[in-house]
C-alpha cells in the first residue's frame, strides 16, 4: 500500500470548496470541502442518505452545484463537464452495463464510446477481460452473469480508456464478502498503477481499505483522515461487551455514569467510555443490576463505526439511514 | 459544443440493433404489426355500405311491385332477405336487427302507378347505424326514381334531370383506397410511440442512462444512434404497407415513390423524435408507453382525417386537428397514391414535414440535454 497522504497537495486529482446540493428545500450537501491526492484510495463513508452519491454526481458533472465549485484533473466541474468525463472513469451504483449484451459487446460499445484508438482496444479488451476473470464468458449475455462479475466488467468498461481518476458509487453493494475482496484486490491494483480512486461505501471493514477517509453524514463532512488517525483521535476507549440479548442490554447502559455512548456492534456491543477501569465496573454493575449475564468484557481498539458514531454525536447530530 | 464523433454515433447504432435484434417484442411491433394493420383495414374494416339485407311487405303482387323489387335486388347493394306477409312480422325482423330496411309496398302501387296518383311507398330503416341508415335511405330513393323512370317513362314520378356525377381519384369510392395510405402515417406513430418509448425508458429503468451520460457522449449522438435502426425500420414499414396495399388491395399508386420515400423519411425522423421526447420525459417503460399512445398515436388514428373526415368534425376538434403532424402528412400520402400529384402540389406539406423532422429532433435533444447534463 503506497501513502497517497504523502503526495504534495498542489496536486490534488479532485478538489471540491464548499461544495453544495439543494433539492427543493433539501439540502443533501452542504458545504463539504476537500482535496484529494494523485494516486491516492480515496474513501467517502457514510450511511445512505448522507450525500455521498450526490457529491460523486456533481464531481462527475452529472448534476450541477447549486453552490461552492470543485475541479476534477484541473478541470472546473461547471464548465469544463465534457471534458471531465473524458478524463474520468465512473461506475454508477446500480449495475449499469447493458444486460442484454454479451461481455465482448459491452465492452466494445464502452471502448468506443471512451474513445479508445482502434489499435488499442483489442489490447485493452483483453486485459478488462482478464482482469474481471471473463475470459470464459466472453459470449455471456451480461444479465446472466453473478453480481461479483457483473461488477468486476462494469469497473474494467470504467478505465478502459486508462483514465487517471476513477470515481466508484458503492461499487461493492450486495455481493458477498469474498467477492467484495476480489474487487478491492483491483482497485489496489489500478492505484498501484498511478489511477487514483474515489470510492463511497456504506462498509465499515471496507472504508479500512483506503488511503484517506472522508465521513459524512446529513450532506456533511464530519472527519477527513485516515483510517488509523482516525481512530487514535478517537479519545475515549471503547469496550466491548457479550451478552445473550444486545439489544436489551444496549438500553438498559443508557445513562448509566461514565458511559459515553452504547451502540450495537454486529453479535456484540460497543460501549465508548470516560475511563476504562471505572467504565468497565460501571457497565458490569449495570448489566448485572438489569438481569443480563455478562459471557465477556473487554477494551477493544475502537472501528470505524465507533469513531463514525462519536464524531456525528461531536458535531451535534445524529445518525441518518 | 464539442464536436460530434461519428465513432459514437455508430456505437450507439450498433448497440441500438444488437438489443433491437434481442427483443422479439419489438421485432414484432416493427414488422409483423404494420402488416396486419394494413391487412385487418384492408378486410375487415370498410366504410363502404353494400349488401343490405332488407325484406318486403309486398300488398300489391303486381308485375309492377315485383320489377320494383327486381331493380332493388339488381341494384348491387340490397339483398332480400325475407318476404313477410304482415308489417308486425317485417317490424320484428328490424328489431331483431336481421334487415337493415322494410320496403312497403302498398294495394294500390300498381293502379296508383297508371292512374297519375303518386302511390305512397314506405321504407323502414334501422336507424340505430344512422351512417348505415342513411346510405340505405339515399341508395333506395335512387333505385326507385331510376326505376320508375325507365318503366314509365314518365317524369311525374322520377327526378326531371339526371345527375350523373363522377368521382375522381378513388373512382370506386372505394374507403380501402382511403385507408391504406393514410396507415402509413399511423404505422409511423406507433413505431415512433411504441418502440422508441420502450428503448429509451429501458434505459432509465435499468441505469444505464446514468451511466451513458458519465461518458463522453454527446446528446445528439445519443438521440441519432439511437434513432437510426427505427428509421430504417419506418422506411422499411412504408414500403410494407404500400406494397400490401398495391398488391393484395389493389390500392392504386400513381405518384412517385421517391417522392414518397423522401417525405416519409422527414415524418418519420418527426414522428421519433416525438416519441424519443415523451419517453425521456416519462423515464418508465410503462408510462412512456401509455403517454405515446395518448400523444401520437391516437391522435394520429382518430382525429388526422384517417378514420374520421375533418371537415364533419366539431369545430374545437377540427382546431385541434391542426397540431397533428399525421393530418398533413395524410395529404402527401393520398395525394401520391391516388392522386398522383407532385413535389409542386405537396410542396406547402412537404414544408410542414421537414419542420415536424426538425422540431422532432430537438425536442428529443432537448429532453436528453436536460436530462443528461442536467
Amino acid at each position: 500500500m503506497t501513502g497517497g497522504a504523502d503526495h504534495a497537495v498542489s496536486e490534488a486529482a479532485v478538489v471540491a470548496r464548499g461544495l453544495s446540493r439543494a433539492f427543493g428545500d433539501f439540502l443533501a450537501v452542504d458545504d463539504v470541502s476537500f482535496s484529494v491526492h494523485r494516486g491516492e484510495i480515496f474513501g467517502f463513508l457514510g450511511p445512505n442518505g448522507a450525500g455521498k452519491t450526490t457529491t460523486i454526481r456533481m464531481l462527475t458533472g452529472l448534476i450541477e452545484p447549486t453552490a461552492g465549485e470543485g475541479r476534477v484533473a484541473g478541470l472546473d466541474i461547471r464548465r469544463e463537464r465534457r471534458a471531465i468525463k473524458r478524463t474520468i472513469g465512473y461506475m454508477s451504483q446500480l449495475f449499469s452495463l447493458y444486460g442484454d449484451l454479451t461481455v465482448a459487446e459491452n465492452i466494445r460499445f464502452f471502448s468506443r464510446l471512451y474513445g479508445v484508438p482502434r489499435a488499442r482496444r483489442g489490447e485493452r479488451a483483453d486485459w478488462v477481460v482478464e482482469m474481471a476473470g471473463l475470459t470464459a464468458q466472453l459470449d455471456r449475455r451480461t444479465e446472466t452473469l453473478p453480481l461479483g462479475f457483473k461488477q468486476r466488467l462494469a469497473l474494467g468498461c470504467a478505465v478502459l480508456h486508462e483514465p487517471p481518476i476513477l470515481f466508484l458509487d458503492e461499487p461493492t453493494s450486495g455481493v458477498d464478502p469474498g467477492a467484495r475482496r476480489r474487487f478491492w484486490d483491483l482497485i489496489y491494483a489500478l492505484s498501484e498503477q498511478g489511477t487514483t480512486v474515489f470510492v463511497t461505501t456504506h462498509y465499515m471493514e471496507e472504508a479500512e481499505y483506503c488511503h484517506r477517509l472522508a465521513l459524512m453524514n446529513r450532506g456533511r463532512l464530519v472527519a477527513l483522515d485516515t483510517p488509523s488517525r482516525l481512530r487514535a483521535q478517537l479519545a475515549q476507549p471503547v469496550l466491548e461487551v457479550v451478552v445473550d440479548d444486545p439489544p436489551r442490554a444496549c438500553e438498559a447502559l443508557h445513562d448509566t455514569p461514565g458511559v459515553v455512548e452504547a451502540a450495537l456492534f454486529g453479535r456484540t456491543l460497543h460501549v465508548m467510555v470516560d475511563d476504562a477501569r471505572a467504565g468497565t465496573e460501571a457497565v458490569r454493575a449495570r448489566l448485572a443490576a438489569a438481569g443480563h449475564t455478562v459471557h465477556r468484557l473487554r477494551e477493544v481498539e475502537p472501528s470505524l463505526e465507533d469513531v463514525f458514531v462519536a464524531r456525528v454525536r461531536a458535531t451535534g447530530g445524529a445518525v441518518v439511514g | 459544443m464539442s464536436r460530434l464523433s461519428a465513432r459514437r454515433f455508430r456505437a450507439m447504432a450498433r448497440k441500438e440493433v444488437i438489443q433491437l435484434r434481442r427483443d422479439p417484442r419489438s421485432l414484432i411491433l416493427a414488422f409483423l404489426l404494420p402488416i396486419a394493420l394494413t391487412v385487418l383495414f384492408g378486410y375487415a374494416i370498410s366504410f363502404d355500405v353494400d349488401d343490405i339485407r332488407f325484406a318486403v311487405l309486398d300488398r300489391d303482387a303486381s308485375a309492377d311491385s315485383r320489377a320494383l323489387l327486381d331493380a332493388f335486388r339488381s341494384s348491387g347493394y340490397f339483398t332480400l332477405e325475407d318476404r313477410v306477409p304482415d308489417r308486425r312480422s317485417g317490424e320484428r325482423l328490424l328489431e331483431a336487427g336481421r334487415v337493415r330496411l322494410l320496403l312497403v309496398v302498398p294495394p294500390d302501387f300498381s293502379r296508383g302507378l297508371h292512374t297519375g296518383v303518386p302511390p305512397a311507398l314506405q321504407v323502414l330503416l334501422d336507424g340505430s347505424d344512422a351512417n348505415t341508415a342513411t346510405i340505405a335511405q339515399a341508395y333506395a330513393e335512387g333505385i326507385v326514381r331510376g326505376w320508375a323512370l325507365r318503366a314509365l317513362g314518365d317524369p311525374r314520378l322520377g327526378v326531371p334531370l339526371e345527375v350523373r356525377s363522377r368521382i375522381w381519384y378513388n373512382e370506386e369510392l372505394s374507403s380501402r383506397n382511403m385507408i391504406v395510405p393514410g396507415l402509413v402515417a399511423v404505422v409511423m406513430m406507433i413505431i415512433a410511440a411504441m418502440l422508441t418509448s420502450l428503448t429509451i425508458a429501458r434505459e432509465w429503468e435499468r441505469g444505464t442512462m446514468e451511466q451513458l451520460a458519465a461518458t463522453p457522449v454527446h446528446r445528439l449522438e445519443v438521440v441519432l444512434g439511437k434513432m437510426a435502426p427505427y428509421f430504417a425500420i419506418g422506411l422499411v414499414d412504408v414500403a410494407l404497407v404500400s406494397v400490401v396495399g398495391v398488391a393484395l388491395f389493389g390500392v392504386p399508386f400513381r405518384g412517385s415513390v421517391v417522392l414518397l420515400a423522401l417525405l416519409s423519411a422527414a415524418f418519420i425522423v418527426g414522428a421519433l423524435g416525438l416519441g424519443m421526447f415523451i419517453s425521456a420525459v416519462a423515464r418508465s417503460q410503462l408510462l412512456a408507453t401509455q403517454l405515446a399512445l395518448i400523444l401520437t398515436f391516437l391522435p394520429a388514428f382518430l382525429l388526422s382525417g384517417f378514420m374520421f373526415a375533418i371537415d364533419v368534425m366539431p369545430a374545437p376538434l377540427r382546431a385541434f386537428s391542426y397540431l397533428i403532424p399525421a393530418r398533413y402528412f395524410l395529404v402527401v400520402t393520398r395525394g401520391i397514391f391516388l392522386k398522383g400529384v407532385g413535389a409542386d402540389v405537396l410542396a406547402v406539406q412537404g414544408l410542414l414535414m421537414l419542420a415536424f423532422a426538425a422540431l422532432g429532433l430537438a425536442a428529443a435533444t432537448r429532453a436528453f440535454r436536460k436530462q443528461i447534463e442536467s
